[in-house]
């Protein structure tokens, strides 16, 4: 079985530092894996590399097999890759209803109609997206006034829309109470393995990486230090190093 | 040979006087983020008050004139302050495009005021004294005082440099520049920094403009001129870039005075008119920069910018039965209009009609799509002049040639649009406004084509369209279905997606929506739209002149826009037939219509951002909380 996410041997450099230097990861079905990190570890760049927003310098990502560098972002979306953000985008003049749609309308091509109604296409569709993510009874109201919390569900129907096979999120629960952090991530856990989806997050909260995540890598200064699941990177001398400054203690 | 050097010397000197212009722009947009469209007016401003100084005092030598050029930048200076402690400190917080309006209602007083204290005659002002004189180069009379402007642009490069660079109020200036809230936040008064640069900008270009009067007659229409070329030169070297200006001032300024050098040239057996060419390869040098470093020479991308929490519009909503029901019996009531046998009303209405159309087809990219184009009359102009052209020169038939008016539109508008779409927010506003002034000069100056600043008689409509009343009837039908198909596809996928591109750029890539080309498709598709209306308005006419795809007129459509609110759908048609009514019933009883127009614009700026149509709808809803 190949991998649905394989990165091998990224790097990136902005001006002289090097933000990213050889890393490599394989996910596959299914697996949910956070990559975790201090600040200027280089999580982000690694992230926006997958993700098709920056172009690494070398190395490769390859998508079910399919090298995706130099592809935009929104052809990576239509290889079957979802994608939330760390601060919510969402379209805030419309409901959220209308926002699953408008991924729906994308997947099926319909962009270029011009005499449809949007707002009947898809209806059903995404409805039933609100209902799994627990939104349901919001459908009608506008997200420019939806919680936070909830506004995150939404980006989780919107990425749910295509089918993915691969879901990428930045630092999903930013911003967030802490209930409401373990609830969400119960609720992407439960959602990933009933479809067996890949997903690939970044994160800060300790809890959420060790309570949810199958697999755990780490980062330090652009390079890949550790990578197990979640009780061996938390033993990992290296790792408690960066996250603690001293070696053995804690 | 030596005339290269000369044409390159004359270069320098057009350089010198186009760099003050838009350094000061640059710079005030660097602080305050507002793109001051007056900054034209603010030139203007400056040779006018110097023509009427150096008249005052210039008898007193050479001390009389320079002091006169010195006190009318100052004065300019003194000026822009004001407006800044009047006006601009109460809309920095607005959305972009109010502060773009409020900008521009100053240049529509500044040339009434123009107009009324100078006249509208051109004023040649008297040579400079000791710099009156001419020096051989190579052979070639040379203009000491244009030696004298080619050292004028370093000179003000180096002494911004150093006022940027050694002194504590430059420190932070640049500072506010990178991040206007830590500067405020070090407790640094922004009030007086802002007005400041503004002051110094303003200064600045009244200074290129009081320089200017040895050199060119004082006239009108300068502002507009000046403010298309201090855009293009910002697009080209980097918006907030003052070396990018410099840089860019020194290539337009070299191209222009090339392409004025060059003459007449036959080029495959065809006579080019380069000197008329100007504007064409100014256009040409922008196109090219803006392909290979869309920031401009020197500039920095444009950091990504969030929608102000406050200003967003609530979900589309289905149109109620009792509003489908109202149009329909307004459509009813508009069709039995000639029955009345009001002539006038007739005439009037179909204005309206025609502008309604228009203001729609602005307020589809404007509104939803979130684009605001400051040149929309572009394609109003080129529907009608497609129309007429075809009509007139290649003898097609009224019906034939009334479609070739949305063809040619369109196309303009999708060759434009092209490079428009890849800028956002200000910077598109820019373009679209540097696009449109340079389509007028084409209209304006191809004589033998357009016909000129005459325009072109005789564009009447086909026989059984002769009678006003016949005519009326076929544009309510055509306007009315051009109004309705707009407002369907709005409710389309398509008209959501450019909703969506609003909203979020992010999200739409990150589900496969390539906005950058629906906004080109909706783009060229409103052309058509305004190409229509302005094919029907030269029919209804039998004339056309340059006039209709000129600036004021672009900026009628978004007042139009923003007087119905352009949050609302109806409000387009609304502020058409109110704008339209207005300029009826006002223009023939002053002759400072303009002005008027200005200080409503600032009106609706100041006190009522929603228009009529969204007032209306907030006392509706606070209504029924009650």
């Amino acid at each position: 079985m190949s991998a649905v996410l394989a990165v091998e041997r990224l790097s990136k450099a902005f001006g002289g530092v090097q933000a990213v230097q050889g890393v490599s990861f394989a996910l596959g079905e299914g697996e949910l894996l956070a990559m975790i990190g201090p600040n200027g570890a280089g999580k982000t760049t690694c992230f926006n590399m997958v993700n098709g927003q920056l172009a690494p310098d070398s190395g490769s990502v390859r998508i079910g097999g399919v090298d995706t560098v130099g592809r935009p972002p929104r052809e990576i979306w239509r290889m079957g890759v979802g994608r939330t953000f760390q601060i919510t985008a969402t379209f805030a003049s419309m409901t959220v209803r209308e926002n699953v749609q408008m991924a729906l309308i994308s997947h099926r091509r319909r962009l270029a109609s011009l005499w449809t109604r949007a707002a009947s296409l898809y209806r059903d569709e995404a409805d039933r997206l609100l209902e799994r993510v627990g939104i349901r009874e919001q459908a009608e109201r506008a997200c420019s006034v939806l919680a936070y919390g909830d506004l995150k569900r939404v980006e989780l129907a919107v990425a749910l829309a295509n089918e993915p096979r691969l879901l990428l999120m930045d630092e999903p629960t930013a911003g967030m109470a802490p209930k409401e952090r373990i609830t969400l991530m119960e609720l992407v856990g439960e959602i990933v393995r009933e479809r067996r989806i890949a997903v690939l997050y970044t994160e800060h909260d300790m809890d959420v990486v060790f309570g949810h995540a199958d697999r755990v890598i780490v980062l330090d200064r652009g390079r890949l230090i550790a990578s197990g699941t979640g009780d061996e990177v938390r033993d990992n001398p290296e790792v408690r190093q960066v996250y603690l400054g001293s070696r053995g203690r804690a | 040979m030596s005339s290269i050097v000369v044409q390159f010397l004359n270069g320098l000197a057009g350089a010198s006087t186009l760099f003050l212009i838009a350094v000061g722009l640059s710079l005030i947009f660097g602080v305050t983020r507002i793109v001051n469209f007056a900054h034209g007016s603010l030139y203007m401003l400056g040779i006018y008050i110097a023509y009427s100084a150096v008249g005052a005092f210039g008898a007193a030598g050479a001390l009389g004139f320079w002091g006169a050029i010195l006190a009318a930048a100052l004065a300019v200076g003194l000026f822009g302050a004001l407006v800044e402690v009047l006006i601009l400190r109460r809309i920095y917080q607005a959305p972009e495009l109010f502060q773009l309006l409020a900008t521009f209602a100053l240049v529509l007083m500044v040339k009434d005021f123009v107009l009324w204290a100078w006249g509208p005659e051109d004023l040649l002002g008297p040579r400079a004294p000791g710099l009156d004189g001419a020096v051989a180069i190579l052979g070639q009379r040379f203009p000491e005082y244009d030696l004298f402007m080619i050292a004028v642009g370093p000179v003000v490069l180096g002494l911004l440099w150093l006022l940027l660079n050694r002194t504590r109020w430059g420190t932070l200036v640049r500072a506010a520049t990178q991040d206007r809230e830590m500067v405020g936040a070090l407790g640094v008064n922004q009030k007086w920094l802002f007005t400041g640069v503004f002051a110094l900008g303003a200064f600045l270009a009244g200074l290129g403009g009081a320089l200017q009067v040895p050199r060119e007659p004082a006239q009108l229409f300068l502002d507009l001129t000046a403010i298309a070329d201090a855009f293009v030169i910002v697009v080209v070297g980097g918006m907030g870039s003052i070396p990018g200006a410099f840089l860019a001032a020194l290539i337009i300024g070299e191209v222009k005075a090339f392409c004025i050098g060059l003459g007449n040239v036959t080029l495959l057996g065809v006579e080019v008119s380069f000197s008329k060419l100007t504007l064409v390869i100014e256009f040409i040098v922008m196109a090219i920069v803006l392909v290979v470093r869309p920031w401009g020479l020197l500039g920095r991308p444009q950091a990504a910018q969030r929608a102000a929490p406050t200003h967003i519009e609530p979900p589309l909503r289905a149109a109620l039965r009792g509003l489908a029901a109202g149009a329909a019996v307004l459509a009813l009531a508009l069709a039995a209009l000639p029955l009345t046998g009001a002539a006038y009303t007739v005439v009037l209405m179909t204005d309206i009609l025609i502008f309604a159309l228009f203001a729609a087809s602005l307020h589809f990219i404007m509104g939803p799509a979130g684009m605001v184009s400051f040149g929309h009359a572009a394609y109003f102009g080129l529907g009608a002049y497609g129309a007429g052209l075809v009509l007139l020169r290649a003898g097609a038939p009224m019906e034939v040639a009334l479609a070739a008016g949305p063809l040619a539109a369109a196309l303009g508008a999708a060759v434009f649009g092209w490079f428009c779409v890849r800028l956002a927010g200000v910077y598109f506003a820019m373009l679209t406004l540097a696009f449109a002034q340079i389509g007028w000069s084409v209209v304006f100056q191809w004589d033998s084509f357009t016909g000129g600043s005459n325009g072109l008689v005789g564009v009447w409509p086909a026989a059984w369209l002769s009678s006003k009343s016949a005519f009326y009837l076929f544009v309510l039908v055509l306007c009315g279905a051009g109004l309705a198909a707009l407002r369907r596809i709005l409710f389309s996928p398509f008209g959501y997606a450019l909703r969506a591109g609003r909203d979020s750029p992010l999200r739409c890539d990150a589900i496969g929506i390539d906005i950058k080309r629906l906004q080109w498709a909706a783009f060229t598709l409103v052309g058509a739209f305004a190409g229509t209306a302005g094919a029907l308005y030269a029919f209804s006419k039998g004339s056309l002149s340059p006039d209709l795809m000129a600036i004021p007129r672009s900026v009628d459509a978004l007042v139009m826009v923003l007087l119905g609110g352009v949050q609302t759908l109806a409000g387009p048609a609304v502020g058409a037939a109110a704008f339209t009514w207005l300029q009826d019933t006002i223009a023939r009883n002053t002759e400072y219509w303009q002005s008027l127009l200005g200080a409503t614009i600032l009106i609706i700026v100041l006190a009522f951002p929603q228009g009529i149509v969204g007032s209306l709808a907030r006392l509706g809803t606070r209504a029924e909380a009650e």
